[in-house]
């Protein structure tokens, strides 16, 4: 028997129990389908976690203040200033590989201008932080070396603070009150949208770090320091070195815990994919036992309809076939079955990745690939699980089958 | 030409647990081209057991069975397979005709299954033409289940002439049907034996045996009796006198 005739053959074998079908189909359905929605759900979380990560800049490594202990008390992280400008100056000069070093503090203060005021972080930082964190300029410049040794009360904006602040005026070249200190606006960032944490990365004032050490705030110990990496192949041995370095600064023994922090890009970007990771996990896990399941469903129909065709099968072998054209047809039979199970799956999967997209603005990223494996996993499950009741059909002894009532 | 049917000192022996049961007990006879032979026997005489072996669904334990100067005896499964869709038609008592399949379609069965196919072109050609055969052209269309009894069982005996076998093998066909539809089916079988085809038919009807023009009685296993059909009836005469009366 040709192969076109034998599946013509399980099409209208299938179409003759209709409800049937779509039931045995259901479980294949589902589990494909949560593969498709799952795998964009994931891919989508993927690359906006990545296009967050890369917001931070090119192969940026970040200092944070740890805890230190002094006396027997041990003080929260970040809560005692560990972090000094000599060390920022330190890690430019002696780490090799670094390229850019930026020190920052931080000062939250109310702004003001004209009869409008808004609350923000003001962020203390060098003139290379804008490089560091490949934040470009679009209106204005920088603020440069010569602002920071005279502590200069210049300020960069962020989109955000532009808006809010000066609404329609051109902010550029205007003067804007920080804790009532006036300060020229010399330029505005590109926008950059939300951080991985969640906050918006646009609501903030760039200023000279020593402008806010001097006339803002007048705490000298830093919040954390930016250090920009020549390459992504040298971050390992700058992290190695720079912890180094501060460790022999900040003269820590060997049975002392780093006062600092030193945090690279890619450990971020795999703190903060390491979620999605065990979501994804679990959500695979689901549907390869729905899959399983829907794969038995097939076999357990398989196995009625053969029991139920008893007959059929007798006649066909009475009249010629061989074992294999009866094995071949049931296994077309069950994979047309599982297949067809997976396309709708596919469809329902694409279309539930849709309207989670649409309506709960979840992102998602469809994969052909995800798509093509779920197709021919679901096609696999049909020749797994149709094999052993095609087989039971085409060891039938016709003599036994032609008799079977 | 080697006779249809060649059976030489075949035995069939059922083995189960620690009882032998011999179905057929050293059976040796020949059928020629062109005869029409009824076997008769009670149930349990063996002869539905010959039928399985003479339409090769089953093998001799014993002895050399020749279909058509092919030894049977030697093949395997698909051997088998093969040589009952080239060599023989089957006729079932219960018809056994596929269901939500159109009369053509169950003609056309048993070239699906011949090795190097015919075109589909070709099959329907063949398939239309045994259809005409049995008189059924105007039903090609008609499902199983939107014909009568009489007519299922000539699409059953279309279905068996279109692969033009050695040998018709028919299991009590007249079985399941009534009396005149059973002279109407035998008077296919005359006619068509009256083109030349061999026609080996089980019953255990006497009346209808004497359609044949040989008769085989088979008891315990064993050929009782084995002689032609004196006072041989003509379908077609019993059908009019039936129409008459």
């Amino acid at each position: 028997m040709t192969a076109l005739a034998t599946f013509n053959l399980a099409l209208r074998a299938l179409q003759r129990n209709k409800l049937r079908s779509l039931l045995t189909m259901l479980g294949i359905v589902i589990g494909v389908g949560a593969v498709v929605a799952m795998v964009g759900i994931g891919n989508g979380a993927k690359a906006q976690v990545e296009a967050q990560i890369a917001t931070l800049g090119q192969n940026v490594i970040l200092i944070f203040p740890g805890s230190s202990f002094s006396g027997g008390v041990q003080s929260g992280s970040g809560g005692v200033g560990t972090l000094k400008l000599e060390d920022a100056k330190a890690i430019a000069d002696e780490v090799p590989g670094v390229v850019a070093v930026s020190p920052g503090t931080r000062v939250t203060s109310q702004l003001g201008f004209g009869n409008q005021n808004w609350s923000t972080s003001v962020a203390g930082e060098a003139p290379e932080y804008f490089d560091i964190r490949q934040w470009e300029i679009v209106g204005g410049a920088g603020f440069t070396e010569q602002d920071v040794r005279a502590a200069a009360k210049v300020a960069v904006i962020g989109a955000t603070v532009a808006k809010q602040l000066f609404g329609e005026e051109e902010p550029i070249g205007q003067i804007m009150r920080v804790r009532n200190v006036p300060f020229q606006v010399i330029g505005v960032l590109k926008p950059k949208g939300t951080s991985i944490m969640g906050s918006d990365q646009d609501d903030v004032v760039v200023v000279p770090y020593s402008t806010v050490m001097k006339r803002l705030s007048g705490i000298t110990n830093l919040r954390m320091i930016s250090v920009q990496c020549i390459s992504e192949e040298r971050t390992q041995a700058v992290v190695s070195g720079i912890t180094d370095l501060m460790r022999q600064r900040h003269r820590l023994g060997q049975d002392r815990e780093n006062d600092f922090m030193v945090r690279s890009q890619q450990e971020i970007a795999e703190m903060a994919t390491a979620t999605s990771k065990v979501l994804r996990l679990l959500l695979g896990a689901i549907a390869s036992v729905s899959l399983v399941v829907g794969g038995i469903g097939i076999m357990n129909i398989m196995l009625v309809s053969v029991t139920e065709r008893t007959r059929e099968i007798g006649i066909r072998i009475a009249l010629g076939a061989h074992g294999a054209d009866i094995l071949k047809q049931f296994l077309i039979e069950a994979v047309t079955l599982s297949s067809l199970g997976g396309l709708i799956g596919i469809l329902l999967g694409l279309g539930t990745s849709t309207l989670l997209s649409r309506f709960a603005g979840w992102p998602t990223l469809t994969s052909i690939n995800a798509i093509l494996i779920a197709f021919l996993f679901s096609a696999a499950v049909g020749v797994f699980f149709g094999l052993y009741p095609a087989k039971k059909a085409a060891a039938l002894d016709p003599i036994d089958a032609l008799r079977y009532e | 030409m080697p006779p249809v049917i060649q059976l030489q000192h075949v035995w069939k022996t059922y083995r189960s647990a620690d009882v032998e049961l011999h179905a057929v007990r050293d059976v040796s006879l020949e059928i020629g081209r062109g005869e029409f032979v009824a076997i008769m026997g009670a149930s349990g005489s063996g002869k539905s057991t010959m039928m399985n072996i003479l339409g090769c669904l089953d093998k001799p334990t014993q002895g050399r069975f020749l279909l058509d100067g092919c030894d049977v005896s030697t093949l395997d499964r698909d051997g088998l397979a093969d040589i009952r869709n080239q060599k023989v038609g089957f006729v079932f008592q219960g018809f056994n005709l596929l269901t939500r399949t159109s009369a053509l379609e169950n003609v056309e069965l048993p070239m699906m299954y011949s090795r190097g196919s015919l075109g589909s072109r070709e099959m329907r050609k063949r398939a239309e033409a045994a259809l005409a055969m049995v008189g059924l052209s105007n039903r090609a269309d008609h499902h199983p289940n939107q014909l009568s009894g009489g007519q299922q069982q000539r699409v059953a005996i279309a279905r068996a002439l279109v692969n033009q076998p050695a040998l018709l093998l028919a299991d009590e066909p007249t079985g399941n049907l009534d009396s005149k539809t059973s002279i109407e089916i035998m008077e296919v079988f005359q006619t068509l034996n009256e083109q030349g085809i061999t026609i080996v038919m089980v019953t255990h009807e006497h009346d209808i045996a004497q359609y044949n023009k040989r008769c085989i009685v088979m008891r315990d296993g064993v050929v009782r009796s084995d002689s032609p059909v004196l006072e041989r009836l003509d379908a077609k005469t019993q059908r009019a006198a039936l129409e008459n009366a």
